[in-house]
């Protein structure tokens, strides 16, 4: 299965991922319209070192801790993809602490929220990769 | 302090509207423009800061920034330009030399765009090279005078060492320390990639690239940086560093806050130390000597590798092109005062020496009237921009041409010609391991392959049109050529008729 990878070597810390995360789940045509004076909160968070910086989302495991953990059936496997029923989410981030790489965060109601892979939203693939200015976010099989 | 006479040359324009304060303008500029006013919630910009690199304006996602000439101006004067005053300004108070990168962006006469190509139309058909085969490759390297066989009549083979290029396309000397790792490794495996050469400069071949050797030319110049037998063996060629179009005359320095790790061992020079390449080869006071060192180095490779000398276009170009012809050298690579660099006296970047045009037109002339063209092979540079150049090129007598200001391009150069400062923004020019990174050479040498094989197509198609199947048929065929705007003096020199005629 394709999944969202991250170089490290040529992450610039640049934090564009973010926000072209944010515009991405904001299912808005424009991107100004969709993130002028908005907090944003992206689901690929950037990890800023000393001279080391890497953005970090969901891995999509084979066998995901999170969704084991889930005790409302929230969290699902659809194609491979973990993704998150946000009515049947009910706030009690036992996913947030069941995931060894912190990659689901809480949104902005409450609940919690995760990278789909843009497969729920607008974009339908991953706009992270696209935003990426030095190809360190990929979209691929390994 | 004093006062400030200078006023900044460029405006940061922001649309307000647009920007969402992501601040990406503000990690990424080393020059350090643009800041968060955490207060009034905006982003600000000090246009004094500002080179123009264009780093800000291609990465904001909402294309919030874009970069102005600034209008504010002296009062009019056609002798005194802002530009004159303003160098004036600089100098009285630094007290030092100007300094630039990059080629000459002056307004001299740019003989390209005033030759044009021929097509075939009626009475000889046009060749169509997708159909049709259709031959770029050249071979560089002195040609032999006659053809020998042995005693059943078989040839025998009389070649001297030579290159063998896909395209008449190599990319010109740049060195590891003037550009970064990352540059480097991008034309190197470009150059794999298609068939052709890069050249490593006067920065010696670090470790990691000696894979490439085989598409590699290494520089021996007059600061002999890194240069070691395996050094010359490593390569698929030598070339020998006279002259750079960006600066005739003079020599180079890298100083010695460049001279840090890696670039330290592959110059073989101390750690923090000036790397100064003196103006002449000591070595070097004529066509003797210069024949001298071509020899040595041959001697050193056991004669299988082609010897480059490479000059600057200077007044004389023909005659030193005619001694350098004689002196055993196999190539002959000619510079033209377009040619770019990472640092040089803005006097002389802007003021010394010639039209890369008219330098190749004598030069192929002198050493065909003198009967010695084939000792040689003529590369030349100095601004080739574009496939239509290097057909001219071609046509004017040249073997293959150098790009250099190009390549770098295609790997996001934007011209910004800040090279001295060290701060590259796109991760060219520098040697800073957090904006050297930004040249990921997965990407970089992809473009490079994209434009040289987008130039090779090109190429193909202007021949085909021209009715020709082979480079080798258009090497200075210069009635291919004519030309516009030209005064008699000018199409004498260049050898070509006027259009029209």
């Amino acid at each position: 299965m394709k999944r969202v990878y991250v170089n490290e070597e040529w992450c610039l810390g640049c934090h564009l991922c973010e926000y072209y995360c944010a515009f991405a789940n904001s299912n808005e045509k424009d991107m100004a319209k969709a993130l002028k004076n908005v907090i944003i909160h992206p689901r690929i968070q950037l990890e800023e070192g000393d001279n080391i910086n890497f953005a970090v989302s969901c891995r999509h495991c084979d066998d995901p801790l999170c969704v084991k953990g889930c005790i409302t059936g929230a969290l699902s496997i659809n194609d491979g993809v973990i993704t998150a029923d946000t009515n049947k989410c009910i706030g009690c981030y036992t996913c947030i602490l069941c995931c060894p790489y912190g990659a689901i965060s809480p949104g902005e109601h409450g609940v919690i929220q995760k990278c789909e892979l843009c497969t729920t939203n607008i974009k339908g693939s991953p706009h992270c990769v696209v935003g990426c200015p030095n190809s360190a976010i990929v979209f691929e099989e390994r | 302090m004093g006062i400030n006479f200078l006023y900044p040359e460029y405006e940061v324009i922001r649309n307000m509207d647009k920007c969402i304060n992501c601040r990406v303008c503000e990690r990424q500029c080393a020059n350090e423009v643009h800041t968060y006013d955490e207060e009034r919630k905006i982003m600000c910009s000090d246009d004094a800061l500002c080179v123009n690199c264009h780093r800000c304006v291609s990465l904001c996602p909402t294309r919030a920034l874009k970069i102005v000439k600034s209008d504010h101006t002296f009062k009019e004067n056609a002798n005194w330009s802002n530009r004159a005053i303003t160098e004036i300004y600089k100098q009285s108070e630094s007290g030092g030399v100007l300094l630039s990168s990059m080629g000459n962006p002056k307004d001299y006469p740019v003989y390209f765009d005033k030759i044009l190509i021929n097509a075939s139309q009626v009475t000889n058909p046009s060749i169509d090279p997708l159909r049709e085969p259709m031959e770029t490759k050249v071979f560089l390297g002195s040609k032999p005078k006659k053809i020998e066989r042995d005693k059943d009549g078989n040839l025998i083979n009389n070649l001297s060492a030579g290159i063998e290029l896909a395209m008449p396309i190599m990319f010109s000397a740049m060195s590891y320390g003037s550009i970064s790792y990352n540059a480097h490794e991008s034309l190197a495996r470009a150059a794999k990639e298609v068939g052709i050469l890069y050249n490593t400069g006067e920065g010696g071949l670090h470790k990691d690239f000696y894979q490439y050797g085989s598409n590699t030319i290494v520089q021996v110049a007059s600061g002999r940086f890194g240069v070691h037998k395996d050094y010359l063996e490593a390569g698929a060629a030598i070339e020998i560093k006279m002259g750079q179009g960006a600066k005739p005359g003079i020599g180079g320095h890298l100083p010695g806050a460049k001279i840090v790790g890696d670039i330290s061992k592959t110059r073989m020079v101390p750690k923090g130390s000036d790397a100064i390449s003196p103006a002449p080869h000591h070595d070097i006071y004529s066509i003797e000597d210069l024949r001298q060192l071509v020899y040595s180095l041959k001697e050193a490779t056991d004669y299988k590798k082609p010897v480059i000398v490479k000059i600057a276009a200077v007044h004389n170009v023909a005659a030193i092109a005619s001694g350098i012809a004689r002196s055993g050298a196999d190539i002959i690579a000619i510079d033209g005062f377009r040619g770019g660099t990472g640092a040089a006296p803005t006097r002389i970047r802007d003021n010394v020496g010639i039209p890369i045009e008219l330098a190749l037109a004598s030069v192929d002339q002198r050493l065909r009237d003198e009967g010695i063209r084939d000792n040689v092979s003529i590369v030349i540079g100095g601004s080739i921009r574009n496939s239509g150049d290097i057909i001219k090129a071609v046509a004017l007598g040249a073997d293959a041409v150098y790009i250099g200001t190009a390549a770098l391009i295609a790997l996001g150069c934007h011209l910004c010609r800040s090279c001295h400062t060290g701060k590259c923004n796109w991760g060219i020019a520098t040697q800073r391991p957090e904006l050297v990174k930004r040249l990921n050479p997965n990407v970089g040498y992809k473009r490079l392959v994209n434009l040289v094989r987008a130039w090779n197509h090109e190429i193909k198609e202007m021949m085909g049109g021209m009715g020709i199947n082979s480079i080798e048929s258009l090497k200075g065929n210069r009635l291919m050529l004519r030309g516009v705007g030209l005064n008699e003096k000018e199409l004498q020199i260049l050898g070509i008729k006027h259009a029209g005629e």
